[in-house]
C-alpha cells in the first residue's frame, strides 16, 4: 500500500472516531433521560419511556441510518450532514438499549436507600443525585463498556450511507488496489485495537467509580450479566 | 409529507421475495452460530493452553470487529483465494460466525451454572466424560441458556440487512432496489421498519412462550 492510500485510511480512522465520540455522547444522554423516565412515578412517564425503548430496540440500526437518510429529508423538508445523521440515528438506537441498563441498575439500588431518602425528606432528584446514581452509575460501566463496542461496530455501518468512514475507505482501497485480502486485514485490525483500548479505558474508569463506593470492580462478567447482555447491548434484545 | 398507499401495495411482492430471503439467513445463521458457539464453548474448557489460547484470542477478535467488514473480507477475500460461494450463503456464514462468539459466552455461563454437585455425582456414578456432558451438564445448561440463545436470534434477525451490503435481495436490499427504480423511499423503508418491529416482537413472544416450558 502506497502513502496515499494509507493516508486515505487515517482519514477514514478519524471520521469513525469523531462519529463514535458523538453517537456515544447522544447515546449516553438518551441512555440516561429515558432510563431514568423509566422509574418516573407518573405512568404516562413510564409508558412514553418504554414505548421508545420497545420501538427503537425493536428495529434495525441499518434500517433506521436507512431512515435518517431517506425518509426524514423529504418529510421535514431538511437535510442533515451525513455525520449528524449518523450520529443521530445510531444515538437513538444505542441509547434505547443504554436505557435498560440505566433503568436495571437503577433497580438493582437497595430499596432501603431510596427509603432512607424518603425519611430524611429528600426531593425526588435530590434522592437521584445524591443517593441512586452515586452508587448505581459503576455498576453500569461493565454493560455500557459492552455497548460501547457494539457502538463502535455499528459506526461501519454509515459506510453503507457513502459516508467516509473506516470501513468506506477500506472499500475504496480495495477498488484501488484491485486486492482485498490486505485492506481487510489492516480494518479489522484497526478495529480490534481501538475496541481494546475502549474496553482498557472503561476498566480503569470503573476501577476508579467502584472505588468511589468503597467496592473493588468485577473482573469479567458473572454468568447473569452475560445471559442478560444481549437485553442491554446493540446486540440483541427482546422485545417487551 | 406525503403518504402513498400505491406505492405500498407495488411493493408487497417484492417484500415478500424480501422476507422470504431474510428469514432464510436468519433461520440458518441461528443454526450454525448455536453449533459452532456449542464447539467453542466445549474447545475454551480444554485441559491445554495450546486450544484454549488461540480459541479464546480468534473469537475474541471476532466479536470485537464489526459484523460488516467481516461480511466484505468474507465475500472479497475467499474468491481471491479460489472459494466461490454464493453471496447469501457468504452472509449466513459470516452472520453464524460473528454470533458464534456471543453464543459461546452463553454456552460458558450456563455451564458454569450447572450445581458442582451434578459434577460430582456424576464422578460418584462413575459415568464417562462424554456420558456426563451429554446426559447431565449440557440438557441443564441449554435450558437455561435458550432465553439469552433467543435474544441472540433477534439481534441476528435486526442485522441480517446488513447481507444487503453484499448484493443480497434481503428486505431491504428489495427496499432500497423499490425505491431506487420509483423514486419513492419512505413507503418501502418504513413497510420494512414496521416488519422489523413485528417480527422481533412475535419472536420475543415466541422465546417467553418457549422460557416457559424449558425453564420452569
Amino acid at each position: 500500500m502506497t502513502s496515499g492510500l494509507w493516508e486515505l485510511v487515517l482519514k477514514g480512522v478519524w471520521v469513525t472516531i469523531q462519529l463514535l465520540v458523538l453517537s456515544s455522547l447522544l447515546a449516553g444522554a438518551v441512555s440516561f433521560v429515558v432510563g431514568i423516565a423509566r422509574t418516573h412515578r407518573l405512568w404516562i412517564v413510564r409508558f412514553l419511556a418504554g414505548f421508545y425503548t420497545e420501538v427503537f430496540r425493536g428495529t434495525s440500526a441499518l434500517v433506521m441510518i436507512f431512515w435518517v437518510f431517506f425518509v426524514l429529508p423529504p418529510a421535514f423538508g431538511w437535510q442533515l450532514v451525513p455525520l449528524w445523521a449518523g450520529t443521530l440515528a445510531l444515538g437513538l438506537t444505542y441509547g434505547a438499549y443504554g436505557s435498560e441498563i440505566v433503568r436495571g441498575a437503577l433497580t438493582a439500588v437497595d430499596p432501603a436507600q431510596k427509603e432512607g431518602g424518603i425519611a430524611l425528606s429528600f426531593t425526588p432528584w435530590q434522592r437521584l443525585k445524591l443517593i441512586l446514581l452515586p452508587q448505581a452509575v459503576p455498576e453500569m460501566i461493565p454493560p455500557f463498556s459492552n455497548l460501547l463496542i457494539e457502538l463502535l461496530k455499528g459506526t461501519a455501518l454509515v459506510s453503507i450511507m457513502g459516508m467516509g468512514d473506516l470501513a468506506f475507505s477500506g472499500n475504496l482501497v480495495r477498488l484501488a488496489l484491485q486486492e482485498s485480502a490486505e485492506i481487510y486485514t489492516y480494518l479489522l485490525v484497526i478495529y480490534f485495537v481501538i475496541a481494546f483500548a475502549l474496553t482498557r479505558v472503561m476498566r480503569g474508569l470503573e476501577k476508579k467509580l467502584k472505588a468511589g463506593v468503597g467496592k473493588a470492580p468485577t473482573r469479567g462478567m458473572s454468568p447473569q450479566q452475560e445471559l442478560k447482555r444481549p437485553e442491554t447491548t446493540g446486540v440483541g434484545g427482546g422485545v417487551a | 409529507m406525503k403518504w402513498d398507499w400505491g406505492a405500498v401495495g407495488d411493493f408487497m411482492p417484492q417484500f415478500w421475495d424480501g422476507l422470504l430471503v431474510t428469514l432464510q439467513a436468519l433461520a440458518l445463521g441461528s443454526v450454525i452460530s448455536f453449533v459452532l458457539g456449542l464447539v467453542w464453548a466445549l474447545l475454551m474448557r480444554a485441559p491445554t493452553r495450546w486450544v484454549t489460547w488461540p480459541v479464546g484470542a480468534v473469537t475474541e477478535f471476532v466479536r470485537n470487529t464489526p459484523l460488516l467488514v467481516q461480511l466484505f473480507f468474507l465475500f472479497y477475500v475467499l474468491p481471491e483465494w479460489g472459494f466461490t460461494f454464493s453471496a447469501l450463503t457468504t452472509g449466513v456464514f459470516a452472520i453464524g460466525l460473528h454470533y458464534s462468539t456471543y453464543t459461546m459466552q452463553v454456552y460458558r455461563a450456563g455451564i458454569e451454572a450447572v450445581p458442582v454437585g451434578q459434577w460430582e455425582a456424576a464422578t460418584a456414578l462413575n459415568l464417562p466424560v462424554a456420558r456426563t456432558w451429554r446426559v447431565v451438564i449440557l440438557p441443564q445448561a441449554i435450558r437455561r441458556v435458550v432465553p439469552a440463545l433467543g435474544n441472540y436470534v433477534i439481534a441476528m434477525l435486526k442485522d441480517t440487512p446488513l447481507l444487503m451490503a453484499i448484493t443480497v435481495l434481503d428486505m431491504l436490499g428489495q427496499a432500497r432496489l423499490f425505491s431506487q427504480e420509483h423514486f419513492q423511499f419512505t413507503e418501502p423503508l418504513t413497510v420494512i421498519g414496521v416488519a422489523f418491529i413485528l417480527i422481533s416482537y412475535l419472536a420475543s413472544l415466541l422465546m417467553r412462550a418457549l422460557e416457559r416450558r424449558l425453564v420452569h
